[in-house]
């Protein structure tokens, strides 16, 4: 891996400009005894002088290496004889695969025809001549930044100014990507649900009643035209998330409330770990518990008293969901509660207001805004869920207010949408992408209320 | 605790017990005359603990109508700890204990027949951090009256509201805006806010733990006003750092040292005349 070995080069060299340029500054100044006359500690020489040596060679690396492949494929396909280079771009890409895994050794050189092999001798040979030339590259661009730096020490080089301003600019690249990742995922949603919406208007998704997203694979195909209202989707979700927040919320406010104003210490050290634990469970693991246990267990239950109840139910799925959110909200609602200061409840206590009088009217009155913050978000994190619903609560876009029935939610379809064997154009598969648009949009909308509400809380006591 | 320490005291506690008192436990090492005319609360040979360690040593002292008592000493000394048995708050306190007998009125408030919130509807208290409750200005003092049913409908609360705050001194400063929040007033106008709430129950007693130590002086000096005034009509106890304060408002003073109660007197003699070193040390500055 000469790529690897040129890495550990390079840090070697730096590691050298770091002990070149501090031994420089201190040389400059007649040793230890005249730091004081240098503008920086001996070691911002240093640093300086190694962060120049090592951040243009490996800017210079990338960037090659970004390059290498394409520009040599490119040499490799012009000697090709005429005859194997005049094909469509398609298969010409698949020649340049072939060629780029016999020289890989995925695929063994036997078996490959001689124009094929002579074309992978061409690249190996050109790959070997490019390693060698971005070593010496990369190892003279490490060099001169060092003797580039270290000629330009003195005693009033602003050394840890310039490297701090250095690692600001690193950190600032960092937090960019963060940025650019995101902005770019939320801009190809963005097209590719345009694209959807040239095929179907935005009306007739955001307010049509029936969703059968088959359309026709081949041109021959009769009978599935495709029908793209989402309202049984959101209202399929709404109803699993609405289930589920009337288990979470009060389940895991009181416990709560429990945990924070009633419990003694020895409870609580016991009880918080168990509910972190309920956190930490992959919802796969919810999944299957409600699609073999809960919804069987309702069907059940439905039988004994005459109801029918789907095996795949919106109840099962809301259900296990509110378990699953359970610690999120109690976790949240405690951090809550804690926080407001003891002197309220002193001062309530101090009044004769009994243990739940000051609960109900100061303590809670004073975390409400944190805890509804919190179910906000919650609800974010219900809507957003899949996994349980994948495996409980059905694949039928039904309308249907009825719990007991199976219902289907924006993420199922987006995962049914984009699964299997699918053409990339089609509005069936765009359709995700609006979904997903809309997903995003109001989980957005919920997550900013929510957080400007708990910081706001945050503020009050600080 | 160190009670070996002190100097032998110059006069015994029980010198001239009062005709209601209980008497007072032979033990008791304080100097002056802890008893008081028309005493309402009375403690007698008080011990509190936080788990294994003793923050009150056996004091015993009287409070009384119509009077202020201001406690004294150095920071750690145990003033809120005995402040916060008078109406049982350390009860909210894990591993605090609390032995000896407080009696209001006749009755031991640490009897297990003891309704803690009639105590403190009887026995009110004020922090030393303003803390208004997340409500509005009328909210925060109608709280109380609500929660212990004083007003039969809407006017009669409004009455008492119009009153505390009225005495408080708050009602020409809030009047206009009763139902903006209690947090929206400066931190003088709070304190003045929690008296407010304190006395619209209507308590016998009320102990202020330095009431005015976040404040300016010139809202303290408003505080100070106030309490002279409330002295007409409750028995007030308040713990202050400021001798200053303590001169200026009260009558009697007590002066506490690393859980003992070392002396009480006149307000005027303690500070001129203090027959323990201990109180002399301390009134002087010659002590932290
Ligand atoms: N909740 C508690 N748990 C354990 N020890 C406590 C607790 N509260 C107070 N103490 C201890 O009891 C002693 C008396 O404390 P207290 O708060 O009554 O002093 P104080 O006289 O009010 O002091 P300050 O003037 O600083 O307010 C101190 O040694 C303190 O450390
Ligand atoms: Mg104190």
């Amino acid at each position: 891996m000469p790529h690897f070995a040129l890495l550990v080069a390079l840090a070697a060299l730096a590691v050298l400009g770091y002990w070149v340029g501090k031994q420089r500054s201190l040389q400059l100044v007649g040793g230890g005894r005249g730091i004081r006359k240098l503008h920086s500690l001996p070691a911002y020489y240093g640093f300086l002088t190694a962060l120049w040596c090592a951040l243009p060679a490996l800017l210079i690396m990338a960037v090659w290496l970004l390059l290498q492949d394409t520009i040599i494929s490119s040499l490799v396909l012009s000697k090709l004889p005429v005859a194997l280079r005049g094909q469509n771009a398609g298969e010409l890409g698949l020649l340049t695969n072939d060629i780029r895994n016999i020289v890989l050794g995925n695929i063994p050189a036997a078996a490959a025809r001689p124009e094929v092999l002579v074309a992978a001798q061409d690249y190996r040979r050109l790959q070997g001549i490019a390693d060698l030339a971005l070593s010496g590259l990369v190892l003279a661009a490490g060099l001169a930044g060092l003797a580039w730096v270290r000629s330009r020490i003195n005693p009033a080089l602003r050394a840890r100014n310039s490297v701090e301003r250095i690692i600001e600019l690193l950190l600032l690249g960092c937090s960019m990507i963060a940025v650019f990742v995101t902005l770019g995922i939320v801009l190809s949603v963005l097209y590719e649900s345009l694209r959807f919406f040239h095929a179907v208007s935005l009306d007739q998704f955001l307010l049509g009643l029936q969703w059968s997203p088959q359309t026709a694979l081949r041109a021959d195909q009769v009978g599935s035209s495709g029908a793209f209202g989402a309202v049984p989707l959101f209202l399929g979700t709404v109803m699993i998330s609405g289930i589920a927040m009337l288990v979470a919320v009060p389940v895991g406010l009181f416990s709560a409330i429990y945990l924070a104003e009633y419990a003694n210490r020895k409870f609580r050290a016991s009880v918080k770990p168990v509910l972190e634990i309920l956190a930490g469970i992959p919802t796969v693991v919810y999944g299957f518990f409600a699609a073999l246990t809960v919804g069987p267990f309702l069907r059940h239950t439905g039988e004994l008293v005459g109801l029918k109840v789907a095996s795949e139910s919106a109840l099962a799925a809301g259900l296990v969901m509110g378990i699953m959110i359970i610690p999120f909200i109690s976790s949240l609602a405690d951090d809550m509660i804690t926080a407001v200061p003891q002197s309220l409840r002193d001062g309530a206590y101090a009044l004769g207001a009994t243990r739940s009088e000051t609960i109900r009217q100061v303590v809670l009155r004073a975390a409400l805004p944190g805890i509804v913050g919190g179910v906000l978000l919650a609800i974010s994190r219900a809507i957003g869920e899949t996994m349980i619903v994948v495996m409980a609560a059905g694949l039928a876009a039904n309308m249907t207010a009825n719990p007991l029935e199976a219902v289907t939610t924006v993420t199922v379809q987006i995962v049914t949408l984009l699964t299997g064997d699918q053409e990339f154009d089609s509005p069936k598969t765009l359709a995700a992408f609006a979904l997903g648009l809309v997903l995003f949009v109001v989980t957005l909308i919920l997550n900013v209320v929510a957080l400007k509400v708990v910081r706001k809380y945050r503020e009050q006591y600080e | 605790m160190s009670t070996a320490t002190l100097a032998t005291p110059v006069a015994t506690a029980a010198e001239e017990p009062a005709a209601t008192s209980p008497p007072v436990p032979e033990n008791c090492k304080t100097v002056g005359r802890v008893t008081a005319d028309g005493a309402l609360l009375i403690a007698r040979g008080v011990n509190v603990f936080y788990g294994e360690k003793q923050a009150i040593t056996e004091v015993s002292i009287d409070i009384a109508r119509n009077q202020v008592l201001a406690m004294i000493g150095p920071s750690g000394c145990g003033k809120s700890t005995f402040l916060r048995c008078l109406n049982r708050m350390n009860d909210t306190i894990e591993g605090a204990r609390v032995t000896g007998s407080i009696v209001l009125e006749g009755q031991d408030i640490y009897d297990k027949h003891q309704d803690v919130v009639q105590l403190r509807a009887r026995v009110g208290m004020v922090f030393q951090k303003p803390n208004p409750f997340p409500k509005s200005i009328y909210e925060n003092v109608a709280y109380g009256p609500r929660i212990h049913g004083l007003a039969a409908d809407r006017v009669e609360l409004d009455e008492i509201v119009h009153t505390s705050l009225q005495r408080a001194g708050l009602w020409d400063e809030v009047k206009d805006r009763l139902t903006s929040p209690g947090t929206s007033l400066s931190g003088g106008q709070q304190q003045r806010l929690c008296i407010a709430r304190t006395i619209a129950v209507n308590p016998e007693v009320i102990l202020m733990d330095e009431p005015c130590s976040a404040l300016d002086p010139i809202a303290t000096a408003r505080i100070e006003d106030l309490i002279d005034e409330l002295r007409e009509s409750y028995a007030i106890a308040i713990v202050t750092h400021s001798m200053q304060q303590a001169a200026r408002v009260s009558q009697r003073t007590a002066y506490f040292h690393l859980g003992d109660l070392i002396e009480v007197g006149e307000t005027d003699r303690i500070f001129t005349n203090p027959r323990h070193k201990l109180t002399e040390d301390y009134i002087t500055g010659r002590f932290g």
